[in-house]
């Protein structure tokens, strides 16, 4: 059995789980919820069996020894590691505070993310690694980064949540920020979805953003899709703010309370920041320091790093200083995530086409 | 008049810069003026800046943006006086706001704990209530127990009904913000260090040669001090693509005519000697260079023992126990054969040197054929015998990244004092808590009030074991 195999079992583990907490959430049934968690348990040992073997399968295929063979090189296998720290969260949280509905919100995550990596090609090849990669800092720093990501995330869907529960008019800018973002989400997803579907290419994620993406929409050759892809995202966006509210009637039928909510973003946070700091930032910074002897050279992907830094920095100044509560600072939550993926996806895919370098 | 007007003035300029508000502040304008400077190319060609532009906002507004953006100092932002002014007030921030709050915070350290009446315990934010048998001087050595247990280094005044323990501890972990705090300073001031003091240049070094200066980067020769000579070059590869696998320099620092050093460095793993140090970064072919290097071949026999030849393009050697000879005709730096079986070259890195032999016997041209360095299918001669192509010695020149920093421990210093000074400020607290026991009818009230300046839910966690703990322990010593 290799390592696909298993990832193939602790995605449907957790798409099943997703179901379950869905139904739990309704029924209000504790056997249900039981059975949730036993499926989610067992969808995150499978997962864990898979990174294993597939750390195994590298390390025999490149002979550079176990801790070089960490699997975390390429978007395919740092994007399961951050589900993987996502579900342990979770977990942790679940048993933390005794409280599953929560589960209704982050599998979903968790099997969606697992197979959208499977359904888009994502490149699962075990491919060998340039020279610059090869070094333990590496490992460290993407390792504690992904971790602290995955507590960015918790954060952003508690974040999220919250500004769900508390926000009750439609002109109220809290209520508008998190519709349009949730709007903005939705439409990406499915535009990008689409494209994958359309094009069925298995290239490297750079090349699909330069030369595939939004090419089934908003920048389909044809006029007339471009302007209604465009169209139909306005008009998205703006159910998504007219009929927001509904999302918040369901919320209150969790037995999540904002106050909890809030408590969870701000530990998340704790949590993620030092580790962040520690991991992502000086981490990166002295393997920078070892592979081309400058710890900072303003890079865009480090200056995103620092950007979402100062945003999180922002976060508990803002909370624990000035004590701001609830909307502001989930705001604050949910946009510090915005900037986590933009440093890790949107630098290499967007600005990288901007610049048309990547040689590095 | 005058006095107080400039005071408040002063004062309130202190205020401001004392206030959590302006950092908050400059986090946002950081954040956001930083992004501008991802999109924008850094120190780039105004060309290709005016094409992001062009890209972005279309191509009429591009050169009207490109100059203000330009007048702005965005095109080298990170070095920009506004930046820099920016930095600066933030640190004032830091400084000042640090220095503001520091005696205050520490008074809280240092206080003393005193006893409390009951009803000011039961005020706190985490108070229990328990009853157990037995009199005050029965239950106490229990409650010291626990205490001990959680590790309380308590203190114990008899009072009239009972007696009252009261401890703190992590007082110090206050102090864990301003470490943080301190340490962004720290890594300040080790980067102007590094940007006064330190050097950065390059240098391109074919094998064979050496050089006692580097290349900084406005194309000024800087002296190294010493010389540092390149003695070979050498790319691997996976398998039998073209990805390098490692590429490796040796090196050898020479001073006063001494060797000194000798060291292969690859990429993460840089030669240090005096301060500077010199990192692998690149490698290229010398330009013009590419028919005076050397061939290095190894002639194995038919019984299997080896030599070593040093040759030119264009020079004959012999084999051993024969009158065959051989000649250098031609060389390629990458060579592969297309599907026709003809040869081409299809890259101009040193990626499968190949060298093209004549053999003759006798002075009679026989057979040609190339030898490639990865296919050893062609080291194979028809007398039984061998060439291996051991390398093309002299025509790369490996790229290496020259640079002096001293400020860089200081720099990591800083950033290990920042990162434990989070850990610190955010998983520490400053615990305190107070048991009184009170005289209740030949039983004893035990009461406790507790307090943490974060983290309390934990706190009370541990405190609800203390308080199992003390009935267990009379259960048990019953
Ligand atoms: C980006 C740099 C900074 C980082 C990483 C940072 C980090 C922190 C952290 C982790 C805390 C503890 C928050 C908590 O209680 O949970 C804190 C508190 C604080 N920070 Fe910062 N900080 C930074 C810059 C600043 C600046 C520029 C100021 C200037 C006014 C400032 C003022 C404060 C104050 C007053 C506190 C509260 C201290 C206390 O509780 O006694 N910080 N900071």
């Amino acid at each position: 059995m290799d390592s696909s195999f298993f990832f193939g079992l602790s995605t449907m583990a957790y798409i099943g789980a997703m179901m379950i907490y869905i139904t739990y959430v309704f029924f209000k049934k504790e056997q249900v919820g039981v059975v949730a968690t036993t499926v989610t348990i067992f969808g995150f040992i499978a997962h864990t069996l898979a990174i294993i073997i597939r750390w195994k399968e590298f390390a025999d295929l490149s002979g550079m020894g176990f801790i070089r063979s960490a699997p975390l090189t390429n978007l395919y296998e740092s994007l399961t590691f951050f589900v993987w720290c996502l579900i342990l969260g979770y977990l942790v949280i679940e048993f933390r505070f005794r409280n599953r509905s929560f589960g209704a919100f982050i599998t979903p995550i968790a099997g969606l993310a697992l197979a959208f990596i499977d359904l888009t090609g994502v490149s699962k090849e075990i491919q060998p690694l340039v020279p610059a990669l090869k070094s333990n800092w590496l490992l460290a720093h993407v390792t504690m980064s992904f971790i602290a990501y995955a507590a960015f995330a918790l954060s952003f869907s508690t974040g999220l949540m919250y500004l769900i529960m508390e926000t009750e008019k439609k002109n109220e800018p809290a209520y508008i920020f998190w519709t349009l973002t949730f709007g903005i989400f939705a439409v990406l997803f499915v535009t990008m979805g689409i494209d994958f579907l359309t094009f069925q290419v298995k290239v490297r994620p750079e090349i699909f953003i330069h030369s595939y993406l939004f090419r089934t929409s908003f920048l389909n050759p044809a006029v007339v899709v471009k302007i209604l892809s465009w169209a139909l995202a306005g008009t998205t966006l703006f159910l998504a703010w007219r009929y927001g509210h509904i999302l918040r009637t369901l919320l209150v039928k969790f037995s999540i309370t904002p106050d909890m909510l809030d408590e969870i973003t701000y530990k998340s946070i704790a949590v993620g920041f030092p580790i962040f700091t520690l991991g992502g930032l000086v981490f990166g910074a002295i393997w920078a320091n070892k592979a081309w002897g400058v710890y900072w050279s303003w890079d865009p992907k480090e200056t995103w790093s620092l950007i979402t830094w100062f945003i999180y920095a922002f976060y508990l100044h803002g909370r624990m200083v000035r004590g701001w509560k609830g909307k502001k600072v989930a705001i604050v939550a949910v946009i510090g995530f915005t900037a986590v993926i933009f440093t890790y996806l949107g630098v290499n895919l967007l600005l990288s086409g901007l610049h048309a370098y990547g040689s590095r | 008049m005058r006095e107080t007007k400039n005071k408040t003035f002063a004062d309130k300029i202190w205020d401001s810069l004392a206030s959590v508000k302006l950092a908050i502040i400059i986090f946002a304008v950081i954040a956001l003026t930083s992004i501008v400077g991802t999109v924008l190319e850094q120190r780039a060609e105004p060309a290709r800046n005016i094409l992001i532009l062009s890209k972005l906002f279309g191509e009429s507004a591009a050169p009207v943006l490109y100059n203000i953006f330009d007048k702005l100092g965005f095109m080298n932002m990170y070095r920009s006086w506004w930046f820099t002014a920016l930095l600066v007030i933030f640190s004032a921030n830091l400084i000042i706001c640090s220095l503001d709050r520091l005696p205050r915070i520490w008074k809280q350290i240092r206080e003393p704990l005193n006893p409390m009446s009951e009803d000011q315990i039961r005020k706190f934010f985490i108070t229990r209530e328990n009853v157990l048998k037995g009199k005050p001087d029965d239950v106490r050595d229990f409650v010291k127990g626990a205490l001990k247990t959680a590790r309380f280094n308590y203190a114990e005044t008899k009072e009239e009904q009972g007696y009252q323990f009261y401890a703190q501890k992590g007082g110090y972990s206050r102090l864990g913000v301003y470490l943080t705090h301190f340490s962004i300073l720290v890594i300040l001031i080790g980067a102007i260090i590094g940007i006064r003091f330190g050097f950065s240049g390059y240098l391109n070094l074919p094998e064979g040669a050496m050089s006692n200066v580097a290349i900084s980067s406005a194309d000024r020769e800087t002296p190294l001090g010493f010389y540092v000579r390149c003695d070979n070059f050498d790319v691997e590869f996976y398998g039998k693509s073209d990805m390098p696998k490692e590429f490796r320099s040796w090196l050898t620092i020479i001073k006063d005519g001494r060797e000194i050093v000798k060291k292969s460095i690859v990429v993460n793993d840089p030669l240090t000697y005096a301060g500077i140090t010199f990192y692998q970064s690149s490698y290229g072919l010398v330009p013009g260079g590419l028919d005076r290097g050397i061939f290095i071949f190894n002639l194995v026999s038919r019984d299997g023992k080896g030599s070593t030849l040093n040759l030119r393009l264009g020079d004959t050697f012999h084999l051993p126990e024969s009158d065959i000879s051989g000649k250098i005709v031609d060389f390629s730096p990458a060579l592969k054969f297309d599907e026709h079986g003809h040869t081409v070259t299809y890259a101009n890195q040193m990626n499968n040197p190949a060298a093209l032999i004549e053999f003759s016997e006798s002075g009679i041209r026989k057979f040609s054929g190339w030898i490639l360095k990865r296919h050893p299918e062609t080291w194979q001669l028809p007398g039984g015998g061998r060439v291996e192509f051991i390398d093309y010695w002299g025509v790369e020149y490996t790229g290496l990244q020259v640079r002096r920093d001293p400020g860089v421990w200081i720099v990591y210093f800083g950033c290990i004092a920042m990162s434990a000074g989070l850990f610190i400020a955010l998983f520490m607290s400053h615990r305190k808590i107070w048991v009184k026991l009170i005289e209740n009818k030949n039983n004893t009230k035990v009461i406790i009030g507790a307090t943490a300046n974060k983290n309390r839910a934990a706190f009370e966690r541990k405190i609800d074991r203390i308080v199992s703990m003390l009935s267990k322990k009379q259960a048990g010593g019953k």
